[in-house]
């Protein structure tokens, strides 16, 4: 058979073909039965015609499967025409023999019914231009213009379960497409022929705002996603959003991106965030979280990589003129190609039109940094529910390409409570979160930011006061006191008061150091001094010793003299006596 | 009449002019029962309403596929009137006769 697909998963059930359409392949594990009719059905605009004209494309293009494109409604021209903006060049493709286009025309005015017929004239339309480029791919769209074209429905009906039976026995992969009915899945009940796969897709406005849905109704011998898959019709064709990513795949780099605000940096171990991961910035109005997306985005961008900012609150002249007065210049980024800013209302478009818009900006820009500021423009209040699988495509496949994402969130509510269950629906799927909140106190408005989450990394836990000044962005510890956190002037007021009591500590150490030096040269002095005393009774000791002595001399001498002179003995005795 | 079954350009009955009044170009698959049913009952109207004003031309689309789309052929058999102008189409083996009266405009509809 023709089936050249079939992954792992699939390799048990029924053979499969890839459809090549974006995330269609992901629901269905694999693709479109192969060898059998599929029936797509919805309401006109639904995307039918798109699908099925994809379905082909893809198969020539990628997967070396011809095909052949039988339409009822619209001409070769038209639908050239139509799917020209998706990108596709079908008369290239009809010219390389890859697919044939049909245009079967019905006009009831000019159709007379008399006796029996058949529709082999279609078989043989059909069957020569399979043959004629060896189609193994059909599209039929939308056969059920034959019931208009065609008064006897007796052997309409008997003829396209001739048709679907014939289409298997051919082999090859068709897909049908059917009007919504209003009861039934189509108008003519073209599912009771086709019951191997049901297709249904839907387009859908709420509050203004249009999506597009697609759900596989049923897969005859096959497991396939059962809910409803938002899909776009973009740029490059149909693109599939499952609710739910199938597959947590892409890689995790273990290298560090700067955030761009150096403190900022120390709070994630002082080499900022992994690379390829997404960041949420969420806080109440005028906390700053637009200038660190600037940040995020100029660090890029001074890396030499390239970022993208989606501004939904600023056009690029306000942001670039708003980031000068906190001292970030974004102009030069831009100039060099380094930077791109996309600004526009997001409701402009429909949402599922707008996050197109953004996936081709960034598949043609390829950037390592993309930041959408804020994300909460995305997705309004009432259709969140609608908006966070749209959300989380995006998000995968920012991730699968490795690009660093930074989503800021406004969030109304104050306390830290509301801003944390508000945040519930993006949050989780985010891998670090910040939190700037306003802190009011003492008269005055502080930002403070700090780390809530950061998946596979150290982060500080610390609240951090967040400074936006003419010189850039700056953290600040905040005080912590014993009862509460201090910032702005009560921090400086406290930082003061540490200071000053400080400075009082100083003195009065000093001044007993003086003290003690004065004491102590004091006492040095005194030691002197009673040395000098001490010298000097010492001097005086050996005075009145020597004057002693000198004065016995003197006597024993004067006595001497004395005895001489009498020359007698009792001289000396009279002496003696005398000096008594 | 079974010369012009399976040849492209098998003219048929009165006098061929070069251009008949009434062109019409009988589309079948097969020499089938339905399509020799067709191509009686188109012959033996067309000589009974249009003796000498009229050419028929049988196309098999078994041999020639390709044309079916010239003429956007679904059902067979196809009757279809190229001339006088506006292009009419009859489908069915044209055994009501009325009706493929009406459908070549040669009998108001009622």
């Amino acid at each position: 058979m023709t089936a050249k697909t079939s992954g792992a998963k699939a390799a048990k059930t029924i053979a499969k073909v890839k459809t090549g359409i974006q995330g269609l392949d992901e629901i269905t594990f694999g693709g479109l039965p192969a060898g059998r009719p599929t029936l797509v059905c919805g309401s006109a605009g639904a995307g039918k015609t798109m699908l099925a004209a994809e379905f082909i494309v893809r198969g020539a293009t990628e997967f070396k499967e011809p095909g052949v494109f039988m339409m009822f409604e619209e001409n070769a021209d038209e639908l050239t025409e139509n799917v020209r903006s998706l990108g596709f060049d079908l008369d290239d493709l009809v010219a390389k023999k890859k697919i044939s286009l049909d245009y079967v025309r019905i006009e009831r005015s000019e159709i007379e019914e008399t006796g029996e017929y058949d529709l082999e004239g279609l078989f043989i339309r059909l069957g020569y231009a399979i043959d004629s480029v060896g189609a193994k791919r059909v599209v039929l769209d939308t056969l059920e213009a034959l019931f208009s074209g065609l008064p006897n429905h007796a052997i309409l009906r008997a003829e396209l379960r001739r048709l679907f039976r014939w289409l298997k026995d051919r082999g090859v992969t068709a897909v049908i497409t059917g009007e919504r009915g209003d009861h039934a899945l189509t108008r003519y009940g073209l599912e009771e022929y086709v019951a191997d796969c049901v297709i249904l897709l839907d387009h859908r406005v709420t509050d203004q705002i249009s999506t597009r849905r697609l759900r596989v109704v049923k897969y005859r011998g096959s497991a396939h996603g059962t809910n409803e898959y938002p899909f776009i019709i973009g740029q490059k064709g149909i693109s599939v959003m499952p609710i739910t990513s199938l597959q947590l795949d892409h890689s995790a780099s273990k290298e560090r991106v700067s955030t761009g605000i150096p403190r900022l940096d120390e709070m994630f171990t002082g080499q900022g965030v992994y690379r390829g991961s997404s960041v949420l910035i969420s806080g109440s109005p005028g906390t700053g979280k637009s200038s660190i997306g600037a940040s995020f985005a100029a660090a890029a961008a001074r890396r030499r990589e390239r970022a993208i900012m989606f501004a939904y609150e600023e056009s690029s002249a306000q942001l670039i003129r708003n980031m000068r007065s906190i001292g970030l210049d974004l102009e030069p980024y831009v100039k060099k190609g380094l930077l791109q800013i996309h600004s526009s209302r997001p409701t402009l478009q429909g949402l599922e039109q707008h996050l197109v818009m953004m996936h081709d900006e960034i598949a043609q820009f390829n950037p390592s940094v993309v930041v959408v500021d804020p994300i909460s423009n995305l997705s309004l209040e009432d259709s969140s529910i609608e908006v966070k699988p749209t959300l989380l495509r995006l998000i995968d496949l920012i991730k699968k390409q490795g690009i660093t994402a930074v989503f800021t969130s406004l969030t109304t509510d104050e306390n830290i409570a509301g801003a944390e269950t508000s945040e519930v629906g993006v949050s989780s799927l985010m891998d670090t979160w910040l939190l700037l909140r306003n802190q009011e106190y003492n008269g005055e408005r502080n930002r403070t930011i700090f780390v809530l989450k950061s998946r596979g990394m150290n982060h500080s836990n610390q609240v951090r006061e967040f400074v936006m000044t003419e010189n850039g962005i700056d953290l600040i510890d905040v005080y912590v006191g014993p009862d509460r956190v201090l910032t702005g002037t009560a921090r400086i007021a406290q930082a003061e008061k540490e200071l000053a009591a400080a400075e009082l500590r100083g003195r009065t150490h000093e001044r007993l150091l003086v003290e003690m030096d004065a004491k102590r040269r004091a006492l040095k002095a005194q030691i002197a001094a009673l040395q000098a005393e001490a010298a000097a009774a010492e001097q005086e000791t050996q005075f009145l010793i020597a004057e002693n002595s000198l004065q016995t001399k003197a006597d024993t001498a004067a006595a001497f003299r004395m005895s001489n002179s009498r020359h007698s003995s009792n001289d000396r005795q009279n002496n003696r006596k005398g000096k008594k | 009449m079974t010369k012009t079954a399976g040849s492209t350009a098998g003219k048929t009955a009165a006098g061929s002019p070069a251009r008949a009044e009434y062109e019409l170009r009988l589309y079948v698959a097969g020499y089938t029962p339905k399509a020799r049913a067709a191509i009686d009952n188109l012959t033996r109207i067309c000589e009974t309403h249009l003796a000498g004003r009229y050419r028929i031309e049988v196309i098999d689309l078994l041999i020639n596929p390709r044309l079916a789309a010239g003429d956007q052929i679904l059902a067979v058999p196809t009757l279809v009137r190229h001339l006088p102008e506006p292009i009419k189409k009859i489908i069915g083996d044209l055994s009501n006769e009325e009706r493929v009266l009406v459908g070549l405009d040669l009998q108001p509809r009622e």
